[in-house]
């Protein structure tokens, strides 16, 4: 199968004379499939996600979309780690708000939002404020704002590491259903291992300094996965042992 | 900390407005007191019961009326000028590098300028007229909320233009209706309530170059000792302003519902 992304001998630094975070990058994603990139912190996680996401521009080296453009549809989306929703707009409004621009009749948007609220249970909360929500409510909206530009490719930046533990496992249950449901490609910045084993079909393993793609490691597990299965552990463990 | 424990007349509402009551009371018969008994000389300070007369007098002159028309004529002029010009200002500095730079110098020095130092140019641009008072009141009003609105929007979280940014939001217009003004509304509207205390302060004083107004007839009154009329102006004025404030402040409320209260 083809990647959808490429990424190619990426380097990045802040200004001109400091050291690289990292260099001589190189990472595929497979189309549907889902990448998990761990690594401490400082070593360009999250960087590397916003490169991809185009909201950070990469010192050298390429990165290659092979999805084409369409009208209606974003090639990716991010989901951030605060969440992020525009306080001053309804849950409703801030899940459409990267509609605007699409090729979208105002029917068409409506049904896109209504669509995403359903995939992330959120429709019984579509006309609250962002304040009124709680930690795990906003990052699933933030998950549908993403969602309903139907992307190819969706960007998560530690999307879960803010809300409490038995929070984040209702959320990596239902990013799982989603994803097979969408069949859209993630990319999947965290620190948590375990999070990285039981999610991904990759996990990709960034250290060094500068940091680079030091392991590459396919998780064959069955799904649906239990968390405390002895392989899941042990892979957990292998993995750990290379940062 | 110690903590005070409150008792009916101290956080019950009813309790509280007669405190409130009591308070307004205790002043006016201490005031009355000092005029009664000549501990403050005599002619220099109104009596307290010769007030409501007063009002009724000022009432059926034709004075009170024309004379508040008169202010608020000033008082809606200079206001939404100063507030449109340095909301503009303030917006445009704070988003264009250029601007910002253009105008950084200039701001400096002319900031400092107490409105009230206008009037002379105020009486030889506009000679005495409405024109002249609304311009010494705009002012005082576009300063605040120039600046009001150049912090606001300054200190709109980047993270916001980076969420419009990963969900293809960049035009102009777009970034500045769905980000930067909502975001800054909390400070520019605050800045707009300052402006409106602002307002009348300058507007009486404006007023005391011969504009007819509030102002004029206060005037008008000392020159004469009949400083019962100069209390229900300075009343009059509490009041309209009250009045104005407490509109503006349910506007704000209402534009700032999304805000946790």
């Amino acid at each position: 199968m083809a990647p959808i992304l490429t990424i190619k001998d990426l380097s990045f630094h802040y200004g001109d004379n400091s050291s690289p975070v990292f260099e001589k990058l190189n990472l595929e994603i497979d189309k549907g499939e889902f990448v998990a990139v761990v690594g401490g912190s400082g070593v360009g996680k999250s960087t590397l996600l916003k490169c991809v996401a185009d909201l950070a521009h990469s010192s050298g080296g390429t990165i290659t979309l092979d999805i084409p453009e369409r009208r209606s549809t974003r090639r990716r989306a991010t989901v951030f780690q605060d969440g992020r929703l525009l306080p001053w707009k309804r849950l409703r409004h801030n899940i459409g708000y990267g509609l605007k621009g699409l090729e979208l009749t105002a029917e068409e948007r409506e049904s896109r939002i209504d669509e995403v609220l359903v995939l992330t249970r959120l429709q019984e909360l579509a006309d609250r404020w962002p304040h009124q929500l709680s930690g795990g409510q906003v990052q699933r909206a933030g998950i549908a704002r993403a969602l309903a530009v139907h992307p190819d490719l969706l960007l998560m930046d530690e999307p879960f590491s803010a809300v409490d533990a038995i929070t984040r496992q209702h959320l990596q249950d239902e990013l799982l259903n989603i994803w097979q449901k969408t069949g859209a490609a993630v990319m999947f910045i965290t620190h948590d291992i375990e999070e990285a084993v039981y999610l991904a079909d990759r996990v990709v393993v960034l250290s060094g300094s500068p940091a680079h793609v030091t392991h590459d490691q396919r998780i064959d597990l069955p799904r649906p996965r239990g968390r405390n299965e002895e392989n899941l552990q042990q892979l957990a463990h292998d993995i750990a042992q290379e940062l | 900390m110690h903590k005070h424990r409150s008792s009916f007349w101290t956080g019950h509402a009813v309790g509280r407005a007669v405190l409130g009551f009591v308070g307004v009371i205790a002043f006016v018969a201490i005031w009355k007191l000092a005029q009664s008994t000549g501990w403050a000389k005599a002619g220099t300070i109104p009596d307290p019961f010769l007030l409501p007369q007063t009002l009724v007098e000022e009432w059926r002159a034709e004075r009170l009326l024309p004379a508040v028309m008169s202010s608020l004529v000033h008082y809606v002029w200079g206001l939404s000028l100063g507030t449109l010009l340095g909301f503009l200002v303030g917006a445009v500095a704070a988003s264009s590098r250029w601007a910002d730079a253009l105008h950084a110098w200039l701001a400096r020095i002319l900031r400092p300028i107490p409105p009230l130092a206008w009037v002379v140019f105020a009486i030889a641009w506009f000679k005495v007229s409405h024109a002249g008072a609304a311009f010494v009141i705009a002012i005082g009003v576009f300063w605040v909320n120039y600046f009001a609105t150049w912090s606001a929007v300054r200190n709109v979280d980047p993270k916001y233009y980076e969420l419009a940014r990963a969900f293809g939001q960049q035009g102009v217009l777009n970034q500045a209706v769905n980000v930067t003004l909502p975001a800054s509304a909390p400070g520019i509207l605050a800045g707009m309530r300052t402006g409106i205390g602002q307002a009348w302060m300058t507007l009486i004083a404006a007023e005391l170059l011969g504009v007819p107004g509030m102002g004029q007839e206060m005037n008008a009154a000392a020159g004469v000792g009949a400083y019962e009329a100069v209390v229900i102006y300075m009343l009059v004025i509490s009041l309209v302003y009250t009045l104005s404030d407490t509109l503006f402040a349910r506007f704000e409320k209402r534009v700032l519902q999304w805000r946790p209260s």
